[in-house]
């Protein structure tokens, strides 16, 4: 039997060449957000008073610290393939058992690790149920959803505020590096986490098994990686880091409401989405996610300075950002075939 | 051989719904040999691979590795054991480094840190050993299947492996590159590791094995030494029968050369970067063959000519009359019909049962306002279950328990049954063994006798010279030539053109 054979392979191109070839390819989504970011924040200074001091800037992170931790926690779930549909409702929860707990009179450091770890518990509820019964995604954490949400409305329909001192002071707390230039405890905390999170999707097992998955879920297994477990604790993760992102929105609120992050589920998605990371899994970084926020953020900033646009502008315009980055993913991966 | 065994299977059973895979099916491997399972598709060669290796479990009989009984619970489990498996199809990760694709789970650390470097230093040095000058790290999709093949066998070879399963690890390789592969298997049988070899190209597997354990219908038929059975007499074995449809095919394909009408015509049909513009004809009760190196835009023909792609200059007659092939629909209300290549990501769809396979084009083609009555389903099924052979014959299992051969029967079926007037099949027979290949060259014999045109793409130069009538010579994106496969035209003559190419 004579099989036709392939032709000899050219000579390969020198591996530097090769290698620019693809890391473009592969950081244009990133790189397409880190200029739209640029050019809107280049916009905002050109066309506002006041919008280049450094405080505007900082102040986008003070105001988005929670959607920053809540998105991280995405990106793992969604680089699987997967996506979360909870956080939002887990944020909800997670301010108003904390203000509940708070307004009965319990420490504060009992609170806090009882709320972490209530949001940590229902991500590996979902996660399981994802893995062991071959539930979609969707599916299991829109449950989660309306259940997170549902338990937050029976607990209290109204505002719970929080009194709390340890709770109002690290809502006051605020970080100075010279007169009028601050960040929030919030801030450092979402940092920490975004760079705890970077580094363990590039330098551990766990975050590439997390691309692996997202890559081929099938191969993966037959490589012999710990698919279900891993698959587990991204949504554990991402439920972690809800319950992590609901305290900060209680610190920066100082209050626990069931219909406090409503959509917040689809913040974090879009902040995913438009930093660059595939929906199909397997492509993304978290440095893109880290942009996303901040554009979402910048945004929301520009239409405050703008003082005559409605706030549905934001949404406006994130729906645009997201059509676009949804076609460039498409062209990007197309032409990586 | 008073050798110890490093692997014994004994009566191994496993069943689908429906199906027995394996019954009393025993096998021995001893270190430092290669041993081929042989049998034809849907044998069990595969499920007796993926029980080893823990993907299924079993519901009889035991595996001893080095003579400890074992029980794997995946593939993980197994390759720490110290058996690997290289599938069929490439199972790595495409969106990963070359590097990390072959250390995944495996990688050198440092208190939890990946070393990155100290992996591409190691990735490139074994892959080095293999002849591979690759960038470690670039992702795996920007190299072909081939080199991706050859990434998934460094990374088998890597882990130290006592047992190394290769499940058809040749089908995408071209002949320097199996050569190589042998290459390095020969190494690491000197080294003592026991080989799995599955291969449907019997002289491969006669150049390469030391014996061979034959299956046939999830049964135990016997384990041979390679010199000691030849080629005859495996194939006897492997289907039960003697075979002779083949030889008769030979004769049978030039005499009925009786082309009709032309069924479609293109005139300078083509797609900027997919294929040159091209002239073609196909008559009815034709075979035409698309010959030629893989990438040569084999495949690119028969898309555009199906509307899978749009081609961007020319255009296609069909039954005299002008046609734009938009899409796939208008090719299909055309009458013609076309059988992918791909068929586990193209073609079946899993999860249906066959009935429900075999009629998805029909009932696509009458739309779903107009549902085919379930008796109507039911006879035509039958009657294609029946007469393509397809096994087991229960309509009513999921595609995806039905092996590689016959997946390609529902699948042809699911278009002979639209009646149509051109037939494209694109590798029809890649990956299946000697008695489905026969089977299915003899029905598209019989379907261009019943006056079916058949635009038939393979990348055996000697399936497409025994079947076709006109062979239409590719190189390079371009059809450089057409030849009438009269009596005095063989494979060198084509590959003469395939070379050279100064003909055009």
């Amino acid at each position: 039997m004579t099989a036709v054979t392939s032709p000899p392979r050219t000579a390969p191109p020198t591996s530097a060449a090769r290698r620019r070839r693809w890391a473009d390819r592969r950081h244009v989504p990133v790189l397409v957000t880190l200029a739209l970011l640029v050019g809107m924040y280049g916009t905002g200074v050109a066309n506002y008073e006041n919008f280049s001091d450094t405080q505007v800037l900082l102040n986008v992170f003070v105001d988005n610290a929670f959607l920053l931790v809540v998105a991280a926690g995405m990106t793992f779930v969604i680089l699987t393939g997967g996506i979360d549909l909870s956080v939002g409702a887990v944020v909800a929860l997670t301010t108003v058992v904390a203000a509940t707990l708070l307004h009965a009179g319990w420490p504060a450091a009992v609170v806090l690790p009882l709320v972490l770890l209530m949001g940590t518990l229902l991500g590996l509820g979902m996660g399981a149920v994802i893995h062991y019964f071959k539930v979609e995604p969707f599916i299991a954490t829109l449950a989660g959803m309306f259940l997170a949400r549902g338990l937050s409305l029976l607990i209290n329909r109204n505002s719970i505020p929080i009194t709390d001192p340890f709770w109002t002071a690290m809502a006051q707390k605020r970080i100075r590096f010279a007169p009028g230039i601050f960040i929030s405890t919030s801030v450092v905390i979402a940092l920490v986490v975004v760079l705890v999170a970077a580094y363990v999707l590039a330098y551990t097992r766990f975050g590439r098994t997390v691309y692996a998955i997202g890559g081929n879920a099938d191969s993966a297994l037959l490589m012999g990686l710990p698919v279900g477990r891993t698959r587990i604790a991204v949504y554990t993760v991402s439920g972690f880091c809800s319950s992590l992102g609901g305290v900060l929105l209680s610190f920066y609120m100082l209050s626990g409401y069931s219909l406090h992050a409503q959509g917040m589920e689809l913040d974090a998605i879009a902040a995913v989405v438009i930093g660059g990371v595939l929906l199909t899994g397997g492509s993304g970084y978290l440095f893109g996610t880290v942009l996303g926020v901040l554009l979402l953020g910048l945004i929301q900033t520009i239409i405050t300075f703008q003082g005559t646009l409605s706030s549905w502008w934001t949404k406006i315009v994130i729906g645009i950002l997201l059509f676009g980055f949804i076609v460039l993913q498409r062209l990007v991966t197309r032409r990586a075939r | 051989m008073t050798e110890r065994t490093v692997l014994e299977m004994t009566g191994i059973r496993k069943t689908f719904p429906g199906v027995v895979a394996l019954d009393g099916v025993d096998f021995r491997l001893f270190p430092g040999e290669v041993h081929a399972l042989m049998g034809e598709n849907g044998a069990g060669k595969s499920t007796l691979i993926k029980v080893l290796t823990g993907v299924y479990g079993i519901d009889g009989g035991d595996i001893r590795l080095a003579g400890e009984p074992v029980h794997f619970a995946g593939p993980l489990q197994a390759q720490q054991a110290g058996v690997s498996t290289v599938y069929q199809e490439v199972n790595l990760c495409t969106n990963l480094s070359v590097a990390e694709n072959i250390f995944i789970g495996r990688e050198p650390r440092r208190l939890g840190r990946i070393r990155w470097g100290e992996m591409r230093r190691r990735a490139s040095a074994l892959l080095a050993g293999l002849d591979l000058d690759l960038d470690v790290a670039a992702p795996l999709s920007s190299y072909s299947l081939a080199i991706q093949q050859m990434v998934a066998i460094a990374r088998a070879v890597d882990i130290s492996a006592k047992v190394l399963i290769l499940d058809e690890p040749t089908s995408s390789l071209d002949a320097s590159e199996v050569e190589r592969l042998f290459e390095v298997m020969r190494r690491l049988k000197r080294d003592g590791v026991a080989i799995l070899f599955v291969s449907h190209f019997l002289d491969q597997v006669y150049e390469i094995a030391d014996r061979m354990t034959v299956l046939r219908n999830g049964r135990l038929i016997g384990e041979y030494r390679t010199e000691e059975l030849p080629q005859m007499q495996l194939v006897t074995k492997m289907i039960g029968k003697e075979l002779t449809v083949l030889d008769r095919l030979d004769d049978e394909a030039r005499t009925t050369a009786a082309p009709g009408e032309p069924v479609i015509a293109a005139h300078g049909l083509g797609r900027t970067g997919a294929v040159q513009p091209f002239d073609l004809t196909i008559r009815s009760g034709q075979i035409v063959g698309l010959a030629g190196l893989l990438g040569s835009g084999r495949t690119e023909v028969a898309r555009l000519l199906y509307g899978a792609d749009r081609a961007d200059s020319g255009h296609v007659e069909i039954g005299g009359e002008q046609v734009t092939l938009r899409a796939p629909r208008t090719a299909m209300r055309h009458g013609i019909a076309f059988s992918s290549e791909n068929r586990r990501t193209e073609g079946v769809i899993g999860d249906l049962t066959v009935r429900e396979n075999i009629v998805l084009a029909l009932q696509a083609a009458r739309g779903w306002s107009r549902p085919i009555p379930r008796r109507r389903q039911d006879e035509l099924v039958a009657k294609y279950v029946k007469a393509l052979d397809i096994r087991p014959a229960d309509p009513e299992i999921p595609v995806r328990n039905l092996s590689g051969g016959n997946q390609q029967k529902v699948l042809l079926a699911r278009w002979l049954i639209t009646e149509p007037k051109l037939l494209i099949v694109d590798e029809p027979t890649r990956g299946i063994d000697v008695g489905a290949k026969a089977e299915i060259q003899k029905l598209l014999v019989e379907l261009a006798g019943g006056g079916m045109a058949v635009l038939f793409v393979s990348a055996e130069l000697e399936e497409v010279l025994r079947l076709s009538h006109t062979i239409e010579v590719l190189r390079d994106r371009r059809l450089v030539e057409e030849i009438e496969n009269t009596g005095g035209v063989d494979a060198d003559r084509i590959m003469q053109t395939i070379a050279s190419g100064a003909t055009a």
